[in-house]
């Protein structure tokens, strides 16, 4: 049993009661809602004739079925202004605020709640969704749930859970250059096995987390749930305080700032914190990282070749045999060279401001292959707006990619962004699951964004260490 | 919905009701509901798409199946065999069935996340051997209007001069009998606790909860 970690503090805090099913009641303190799992219920508090218990904890976006090309009314797709009318009647009717297209502040559930302040350390956050776990970057603590947990928090504002184990991942080290947060969790993943944090929370610590930005961290955070955790979190520290201070949140409301930092720095795991689980990473030796298979644990650095399935443990044999066979590779080759015909810039994972700005320094003069059909898909409308106010939106049109609107579009193709046939794509998003991206031959290979970018132009998955950054001319 | 703080989740100790089979080994919830039917906002109409592809063919056509059948437009006891409700954890199965008027389901075997999710949602999943569940889907074919009765306490059923045992798992019988499968209506009879536990979240300032008595904070405990 862990003691005196952020997961037991910030649990504590939340435990209403322990109820007669033995699981513990806990209270939320902010529950994001999207468009394509809220509504079932919604219509189960009708049916029972509740009302949303915490409206002003509750947040609403839309993003999975919007369209990133055309958003005027109604949606070209039927299903989607469905679900979009359904969201908008059931936010109006509960009175739950609603970051909508018209807003300025639209855009992916996880991006949204980080830059409006939402998200705070200290909290207990929950959403439709699995990538919830994006929102402990900043010391919360965020899971995804299922329909009927939703109902139960609109209802009550609560969930019932069990607690789980924590195993802390220490990385140690220096990120060398070229090597991102996102190469560090798809580093971990594959170590670790997408199965390894079953029942456990990761708490990412370390030099090299300490160093990253708000956004690295979220990346990481991002995808502890493709490790098999359903939460992942960092504990807050300057770096989390210093940009939480920029956001809406606590630009209107200064004073909160100073009233909430001692819960802040409370909740941070005691140096003499209990773990269930301890693991050791070095980041001295990682290398940009790219996926080879068909799950989000089949990674492997990019000079690294791909394993030999009878050199894999048992029960990943058979999995990766036919993932090689899905994706046309051969053991003992390395990723570098693999051809493709897509780059998706974009997803939860890397859409925000700073992973557009690194992409775009590798892109700046240079030409997008002829084969290729790149774009970009900002997280949000406000990292859009930003983005092409500093000419990030120039440049890669310039290079041909192609600029479109904020929502998770090709990250599993529930609009119009979809793969074609058996195209592979170089991929920013968190899943390379057969089929993920809307075609059910389609291959994702998952890579941070400076990877896809370098993918875009040399029309295959390439070091981006061997193509130096652009001269800024700007 | 004025007193919160006294929800009744209704023990779910008897259950009765004529019966249907549904015959076969590991219907799937890919069978009981089809993916398509899944791009939905509410599982609402759920029940008329129940068994879709078994009962219609693809020009609309009726199929045979017991759902299809006259005799059995009332039922809400199912017998099935073994592995029932295996594949997709999807909660739109368990949704179907109950919205198509299911209120209870006897079977050789039930898939985990399946049962679960019955539970739920209220519904019992007793189980009895083979044997034993196919002389009762005969019996219910031979007695489309005669009565099952399940008591879920006892672990038996009863129908016609014949009283058979079944089994329900311990947690399942527990959370039936006592009333407290239901989630929602177990933490909302909460609700002054967690109005509580909010009070004392320095974050939380001004969060006021809709219809749980928030200005008096002397909730019943
Ligand atoms: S961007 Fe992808 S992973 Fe993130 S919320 Fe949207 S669909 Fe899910």
């Amino acid at each position: 049993m862990s003691k005196g970690t952020l997961y037991d503090k910030v649990w504590d805090h939340h435990t209403v009661t322990t109820l007669p099913t033995g699981q513990e009641q806990l209270f939320i303190g902010l529950h994001l809602i999207h468009e394509v799992t809220s509504p079932q219920a919604f219509g189960m508090l009708e049916e029972r004739d509740l009302e949303v218990a915490y409206p002003e904890l509750t947040h609403a976006t839309v993003d999975h079925i919007i369209p990133t090309a055309d958003q005027s009314r109604p949606y070209e797709e039927d299903a989607a202004e469905e679900m979009m009318s359904e969201l908008e009647e059931n936010v109006r009717e509960a009175g739950i605020e609603f970051s909508d297209p018209d807003s300025g502040d639209q855009g992916i559930v996880h991006v949204v709640g980080p830059e409006q302040g939402l998200t705070q350390p200290g909290k207990t956050i929950v959403c439709g969704d699995s990538h919830t776990s994006t929102h402990g970057a900043f010391g919360a603590l965020a899971f995804g749930i299922g329909t009927s947990q939703i109902r139960d928090v609109l209802a009550t504002g609560t969930v019932a859970m069990e607690k789980q184990k924590v195993r802390k991942i220490q990385i140690d080290g220096e990120l060398g250059d070229g090597v991102e947060a996102k190469d560090v969790i798809l580093e971990i993943i594959s170590r670790l096995g997408t199965e390894g944090g079953v029942g456990y929370v990761y708490e990412y610590a370390g030099e090299a987390i300490e160093n990253l930005g708000m956004e690295g961290r979220m990346s990481i955070c991002n995808m502890s749930i493709e490790g098999g955790a359903r939460a992942g979190y960092i504990n807050p520290d300057e770096t989390t305080y210093e940009w939480l201070q920029e956001t809406d949140y606590f630009q209107e409301n200064p004073e909160k700032f100073d009233e909430l930092k001692p819960y802040w720095e409370s909740i941070r795991s005691d140096d003499d914190a209990e773990y269930d689980d301890v693991v050791h990473i070095d980041a001295d030796e990682l290398e940009p990282v790219v996926t080879w298979g068909t799950t989000p644990g089949q990674g492997i650095g990019i000079s690294d070749p791909i394993p030999a399935p009878e050199d894999l443990p048992e029960d990943k044999q058979d999995t990766a045999r036919r993932a090689q066979e899905h994706m046309r590779v051969e053991p003992g080759e390395t990723m570098d060279g693999y051809e493709i015909d897509v780059a998706f810039l974009g997803s939860c994972t890397n859409a925000r401001l700073p992973d557009l700005r690194r992409a775009a320094r590798i892109v700046e003069g240079r030409q997008v292959d002829d084969d290729v059909r790149a774009m970009v898909v900002p997280g949000s409308q406000r990292v859009q707006e930003a983005a092409e106010e500093e000419g990030l939106k120039d440049i890669f049109e310039a290079a041909g990619f192609d600029w479109r609107n904020a929502g998770c579009s090709m990250c599993l193709g529930m609009n119009e962004d979809q793969l074609e046939g058996d195209e592979a794509c170089a991929s920013s998003s968190n899943r390379n699951f057969v089929g993920r991206q809307g075609s059910k031959d389609g291959r994702t290979v998952l890579m941070n964004p400076r990877m896809v970018a370098a993918a875009a132009i040399e029309g295959n998955v390439t070091d981006v260490r061997e193509l130096p950054e652009a001269e800024v001319t700007a | 919905m004025t007193d919160t703080d006294e929800v009744e989740i209704p023990e779910v100790n008897h259950v009765s009701g004529s019966g249907l089979p549904v015959r076969g080994n590991d219907i799937d919830t890919d069978q009981i509901i089809p993916a398509r039917f899944m791009k939905v906002v509410t599982f609402d109409g759920l029940g008329e798409f129940a068994f879709f592809d078994q009962r219609f063919t693809e020009d609309d056509d009726l199929k045979d199946h017991p759902f299809n059948e006259d005799r059995f437009q009332d039922s809400s006891v199912m017998v099935v065999n073994s592995n029932f409700g295996c594949g997709s954890s999807r909660e739109h199965a368990p949704q179907a069935l109950l919205r198509w008027g299911i209120d209870a389901i006897i079977g050789e075997s039930f898939a985990e996340i399946f049962a679960g999710n019955c539970l739920a949602l209220g519904i019992p999943t007793v189980t009895a051997d083979s044997e034993t569940i196919q002389t009762l889907q005969e019996w219910v074919d031979a007695n489309p209007d005669g009565e099952l009765e399940i008591d879920v306490e006892a672990e038996q059923v009863r129908y016609g001069d014949t009283t058979i045992d079944v089994t329900v798992d311990d947690a399942q019988r527990k959370a039936l009998v006592e009333g407290v499968w239901d989630t929602t209506a177990l933490m909302k009879s909460n609700a002054g606790a967690v109005q509580e536990t909010a009070a004392e979240l320095p974050y939380v300032s001004d969060a006021t909860a809709n219809g749980s008595g928030s200005e008096s904070s002397s909730s019943a405990d």
